[in-house]
């Protein structure tokens, strides 16, 4: 067992709470408020290599360990949740499985950009009424000479309105269910590509999330990424590793309400003390802080089982499952401790409380990794 | 023991939902999206007695007990948490210390008034008094047949919309609960403003606002009880105050498991209604039965008042058990409705904002618990 952080891993750690500070941080609250999507923040971390950085130097990437993207992405997110799922979304949904299953062709004509981060990524696997369930694929994909010809709606799709390529999921036979699946390398210029509309939503509000439409999309058939029939494993097995970025995203969110909490606490004074002299709130801080910790290791044991080349799909639900459900309480009782002024959007636990929510419903629920550990467990 | 609801209380409630979902409900996102509340809202509420629910009717009020209070102002939760919270504390916070401490001549005075619709605000806290009220920095410093007040007061509910404020203010140079007063100013006096409104996470519909009191001179006779009564008068206002935030939460709390039920009884997943999922189920039967025993503690903590009987520990227990139980449940609700529960498309959105508040204000969960075991101490020790 080590525990310790490599000279590299300390680096990029260094490196993401620098920029988070300087880049990010000044502008969260304000970028909350106006539903800014922060462009020029997300095209600085692609110049830090931060958009692909688990992905090979020779297809545009950084070449880090998982390990290092967790502690990343912690440190980002800490500083602002969206900037945090924009870069979740591009590394571990959309660069992953190109690396994982694109020809040499897609990898050098889509992949390579998106690991510079001179393009942006999105996932499209949700439906309206395919959210946990999300065999239940509507999309249809027909084969038409050497296209594929795309059809249907997706929902909930983080950076839809501003990503360049997508991985669009869709059924090539919807009698096959889940194992009628395919997955596509679509790009938004693409006709018949549509951002039907932008969620309004409790947090993370710079993060865009939209709703698109596909029609009669036309994709060249060397634009399917993997099999036919080999979708829904794609989609799956992209997950895992989605759920690692967004256990980390939680990290970042619990880290700075417990931060902020346990500064509030030493300096609020009331009934003659600070309120951290009373019991009642030191031991709220001591489960904050316990809880951060644990999920914490949960999630670098998931990054440090994928960077060996271990199975990690029960160690990242484990991860995003505990790391979700502890940034809620986190923040919760972060708002609880700073009392009005946690209701307040002129303290920033406010919108911690807010951004900490969506990590325990996207990219499968709670509910879903439950299912994932057992099935792991009852198998 | 008898758990029905009297003709007059079934009867409150009933117009009162009908009045909610006819004329709040339609509104109800917009008010929250753009903060405030129409005027022609509140000219309605005034036409239908909102405003006079708790007045003593030889002042113009409906006198309604404690009980019929508490469900009103759960069926206004129900929709619109800013709506209620405005009703509250009318009625309970902001009117109170004059129904039970004014002198006559005031109560003569100003009570009609309130009850006709003139808004009632109350005063204590402070950037630094919150949960520890006797820290207030305001001063009243009396001067001849007057106090002169000075000082800035957080967090005041209706601050913008009011007539009313009951005050409280120390005499300068002292510290403790001994030497503060309770006082009744109105908006016109010369010197007091309201100085900005707090830009919330949610209960937006509602203004929440500093007032700023600067030499503001104010009659001895607007004196709530006696000089140095003034922390004992706000910790009574408090006890009836706590119980219209249980019934606040059990609001927010009701709405959000119907529309959880209603979610999950059309949303479909692997092949099956939502509410076909065992744990779906479990969830509701946890909603269910925490907001149950949640409002029969808030309903006996009524009938306590009502009954002229101490009900300190028993407001407490019903603010905090509610205000808990209506969080979780709120948390829950937006689980069940997924990716959707997110976006503000769907009221939960709106709730799980508009609930977080009733675990803070008007004492902390932290402060009930320290104010259940000073009575169980007591009790028992």
């Amino acid at each position: 067992m080590d525990f310790a952080m490599t000279e590299q891993q300390k680096m990029i750690r260094d490196t993401a709470r620098d920029f988070a500070a300087r880049e990010l941080a000044p502008h969260a609250a304000q970028w909350d408020r106006d539903e800014h999507f922060p462009a020029e923040a997300v095209k600085k971390l692609g110049e830090l290599g931060f958009m692909g950085m688990n992905v090979p130097e020779r297809y545009g990437g950084a070449g880090f360990d998982m390990v290092g993207y967790v502690l990343a992405m912690e440190e980002i997110s800490a500083a602002c949740a969206s900037t945090g799922v924009i870069m979740s979304v591009n590394n571990s949904l959309v660069c992953w499985p190109l690396e994982t299953y694109g020809s040499e062709e897609q990898k050098q004509r889509f992949l390579a950009p998106l690991a510079r981060g001179e393009k942006l990524g999105a996932y499209c696997l949700s439906e309206p009424d395919a959210g946990t369930d999300a065999a239940n694929q509507r999309t249809r994909a027909a084969p038409d000479g050497d296209h594929w010809v795309l059809n249907g709606m997706k929902n909930f799709i983080t950076s839809g309105a501003h990503a360049d390529i997508l991985i669009v999921f869709a059924q090539t036979d919807p009698e096959l269910r889940h194992k009628g699946i395919a997955a596509f390398i679509v790009e938004s210029a693409a006709e018949g590509f549509a951002v039907i509309s932008k969620e309004k939503k409790l947090g993370i509000r710079a993060s865009d999330t939209a709703q698109l439409a596909f029609d009669n999309v036309r994709v060249p058939a060397g634009q399917m990424l993997g099999e036919v029939g080999q979708g829904f494993k794609v989609a799956m097995s992209t997950l895992d590793g989605g759920r690692i970025g967004i256990a980390s995203q939680a990290l970042g969110s619990a880290r700075a309400a417990l931060e902020a909490a346990t500064e509030y606490a030493k300096t609020r004074e009331q009934f003659g003390r600070p309120i951290a002299k009373f019991q009642a709130i030191q031991w709220k801080i001591a489960d904050m802080a316990t809880e951060y910790e644990a999920a914490r290791l949960l999630t670098l044991r998931a990054a440090n089982l994928k960077d060996r080349g271990e199975p990690y799909g029960e160690a990242a639900a484990m991860a995003k499952l505990y790391a979700s459900e502890a940034a809620n309480r986190i923040a919760n009782e972060a708002v609880q401790i700073f009392g009005g002024n946690g209701y307040s959007k002129e303290f920033p636990v406010e919108r911690y409380f807010r951004d900490a929510r969506i990590t325990s419903i996207y990219e499968g629920t709670s509910e879903a990794q439950r299912l994932v550990i057992s099935g792991h467990r009852l198998r | 023991m008898d758990f029905t609801l009297t003709e007059q209380q079934t009867m409150f409630r009933d117009m009162v939902r009908d009045f909610a979902a006819k004329e709040i409900a339609p509104i109800a996102a917009d008010m929250d999206r753009d903060g405030g509340m129409p005027d022609d809202l509140v000219e309605k509420m005034r036409a239908n007695g909102f405003f006079g629910l708790s007045f003593p009717e030889k002042h113009g009020g409906l006198d309604v007990d404690t009980t019929t209070y508490g469900l009103v102002v759960e069926e206004l939760s129900a929709v619109s948490a800013g709506v209620a919270v405005m009703i509250c504390v009318h009625n309970s916070v902001g009117s109170y210390p004059i129904a039970m401490y004014g002198s006559d001549e005031l109560q003569a005075r100003v009570l009609p008034r309130m009850a006709a619709g003139e808004i009632a605000a109350f005063c204590v806290s402070e950037a630094g008094a919150g949960s520890d009220a006797a820290a207030i920095a305001a001063t009243a410093a009396r001067d001849g047949d007057h106090y002169v007040l000075d000082g800035s007061k957080m967090w005041v509910t209706n601050g913008a919309r009011a007539r009313f404020y009951v005050v409280l203010a120390r005499t300068p140079g002292t510290v403790g609960h001994d030497d503060i007063h309770a006082l009744l100013v109105e908006r016109d006096a010369p010197g007091l403003s309201v100085a900005k409104e707090e830009d919330k996470m949610g209960l937006r519909a509602s203004d929440t606002c500093v007032l700023e009191l600067d030499g503001v001179r104010v009659p001895a006779e607007n004196l709530l009880g006696k000089e140095g009564d003034g922390f004992p008068v706000a910790m009574k206002a408090l006890d009836g105050g706590r119980i219209g935030i249980a019934f606040q939460a059990l609001g927010i709390g009701r709405a959000c498991l119907e529309a959880a039920v209603r979610y999950a009884g059309q949303r479909e997943a692997f092949g099956k209604k939502l509410w076909n999922i065992p744990t779906v189920r479990d969830k509701f039967a946890d909603m269910a039965s925490r907001l149950h025993s949640a409002r029969l503690t808030a309903l006996h903590a009524a009938w306590l008042k009502d009954q002229g009987k101490a009900h300190t520990k028993e407001a407490a227990m019903a603010k905090l058990l509610a205000t808990e139980a209506a969080g979780f449940v709120a948390d829950e609700a937006v689980q069940i409705h997924g990716g959707f529960g997110y976006t503000k498309e769907f009221d939960v959105e709106r709730y799980y904002r508009d609930v977080r508040v009733t675990r803070i204000y008007e004492g902390t969960s932290e402060i009930q618990r320290l104010v259940i075991a000073r009575s169980v101490i007591r009790e028992l020790g």
